[in-house]
């Protein structure tokens, strides 16, 4: 393995760990703002992290246009779903949740 | 590498439970809106799976059309049954006797297993029979040799399949997936940057169909994708266009399938046997304007009932 | 045993889910979404089974096969929510009658 294999394989790790993060907080948060907060942050960063470490082994640049091109429209869709999620729980009446 | 199996093994198992689970709640769930975003991680998983077992083809289609617009249907569809009829849940009224139909099941559920536990390790496939003819299918996605190609007329009968069900739905009538009054600035900005990202998107897995993963159903699927988005986001045709327009893009597809069809019957004598030299040039025409027609079809069978019916509908995009 | 033979079972086990919920429940969405269950059980089932050799060549056929039957079931999965819209316009209840007065 060459130091840019370790270098991918530590940034893919890292990206897990914070998609597991974010899982733990999805389940364990106790309301929908929460857990949305716990998952957008939490995944965007873990997908970012992966992509970098998928990029650095990437056959071309192609590629690598196509998974930043990923990153991008996940980043757009999360970020803007979980606006939605939280504007229409908060149509609903679902309060924010207090300690 | 005997690590590297062991773990994929692990992983694979894990996948079949979380399949197995997620279908259980899904069906059994008491809230149906549960239920659905249940289905739709299904597909997504289904999606995985599909990865696994190394048909990428299958993977696009799934995660596009199985579990995303297939989600987006359910989604309206309950939208409009509870304004239909506000007090009514799953009435868990459930059938007697259930234990019947169980153990009836279990019975098939273990045939079923034996048979493919018992089978020859050796599945005889077509696998070979596809390489060899490659070459003169004028495409190097065998997949897509498949589904153009050899089996084209599979392919002629599901456009037909696709238009039939739209052809029931707006005969079954009904108005149109009513629009809310203000889509929000989110919702309409999130319209506007994704609907010409994703019509690209869909041009290139056309493209890139004839040499790897992708093709005219996954290509169609995103570009519905992008047409259900707008149509989320309040947008609609122009009214001068829900006519001749809309029905000529719909036949589209199906029509230039049955033309290539008859004119291939008489010049070479087999139905969608196309010469060879031609045939990528041909496959790719007939991909883009299967794409046109699918993604047409699939967004019209979102909307619901004819956009004609929808008179309360003024606004449209050049007013907007 | 390879990749292949876990996947299938997973695909008889949908079937017979799916199933088991289509005869049990009343609700005609559930019904539908068991349908669709059923259907990704069949599809895991076919490619599975085509994959248990573990040749390099997989066989692309039942995979094309598939995706035909992805598109198929969406546009069954259409129609059937649009009946299930007019049934519940006209009865005002999402549930085939079923004979019984209860």
């Amino acid at each position: 393995m060459t130091p840019t294999d370790y270098l991918a394989a530590t940034l893919l790790v890292a990206g897990a760990l914070f998609f597991l993060a974010g899982t733990v907080g999805l389940l364990r948060f106790p309301d929908v703002y929460t857990r949305l907060h716990a998952l957008t942050k939490a995944d965007n960063v873990g997908l970012g992290l992966m992509v970098t470490g998928l990029a650095l082994q990437a056959e071309s640049w192609a590629v690598v246009g196509k998974l930043l091109l990923i990153w991008w429209l996940v980043l757009l869709a999360g970020a803007s779903v979980s606006y939605l999620i939280a504007s229409g729980a908060l149509r609903r009446g679902i309060r924010p949740w207090r300690r | 590498m005997a690590t590297l199996t062991l773990l994929q093994s692990a992983f694979d198992i894990l996948l079949g439970a979380a399949l197995l689970w997620l279908a259980w709640r899904a069906l059994n769930c008491p809230d149906l809106f549960k239920a659905i975003v249940l289905f739709v991680a299904f597909g997504l998983l289904m999606a995985l799976a599909w990865v696994r077992l190394e048909a990428p083809d299958v993977a696009l289609a799934e995660a596009a059309i199985g579990a995303g617009l297939t989600g987006a249907l359910l989604m309206a569809a309950l939208a409009r049954l509870r304004a239909m009829t506000p007090d009514e849940e799953d009435s868990a009224k459930r059938l007697p006797l259930r234990w019947l139909p169980l153990a009836a099941l279990l019975l098939v559920a273990t045939g079923l297993s034996y048979v493919v536990l018992t089978l020859p390790p050796e599945a005889a496939g077509l696998g070979a029979e596809v390489a060899t003819h490659l070459n003169s299918s004028g495409v190097d996605n065998p997949v897509t040799a498949v589904l153009l190609n050899f089996r084209g007329y599979d392919t002629l009968l599901e456009m037909v399949v696709l238009l039939l069900a739209l052809l029931g739905v707006w005969s079954l009538g009904g108005p149109p997936l009513r629009r809310k009054a203000a889509p929000g600035p989110v919702l309409d900005t999130l319209a506007r940057l994704l609907a010409p990202l994703l019509i690209l998107v869909a041009a290139y897995l056309l493209w890139v169909g004839g040499h790897a993963p992708g093709g005219a159903f996954q290509a169609g699927s995103v570009l519905a994708a992008a047409a259900v988005l707008l149509l989320l986001a309040g947008w609609r045709l122009p009214v001068a266009l829900t006519a001749l327009p809309l029905r000529l893009t719909l036949v589209a597809g199906p029509g230039i399938f049955v033309a290539l069809a008859v004119g291939t019957l008489l010049l070479e004598g087999q139905l969608l046997q196309y010469p060879p030299a031609q045939a990528g040039v041909l496959i790719l025409l007939l991909e883009a304007v299967a794409t046109l027609s699918i993604g047409v079809t699939l967004a019209a069978l979102f909307l619901g009932g004819h956009p004609q019916n929808d008179n309360n509908d003024q606004n449209n995009k050049e007013q907007r | 045993m390879n990749t292949a033979v876990p996947y299938a079972l997973v695909g008889v086990g949908l079937f017979a889910l799916g199933f088991y919920a289509l005869i049990v429940h009343a609700h005609l969405l559930r019904k539908i979404l068991a349908l669709n269950v059923m259907g990704s059980g069949v599809f895991l089932l076919l490619v599975a089974l085509a994959r248990r050799s573990g040749v390099a060549l997989p066989d692309v056929v039942p995979q094309a096969m598939v995706i035909t039957g992805i598109v198929v079931a969406i546009s069954a999965t259409a129609l059937a929510l649009t009946l299930m819209l007019r049934l519940a316009a006209a009865s005002g209840r999402a549930e085939l009658p079923d004979g019984r007065e209860d």
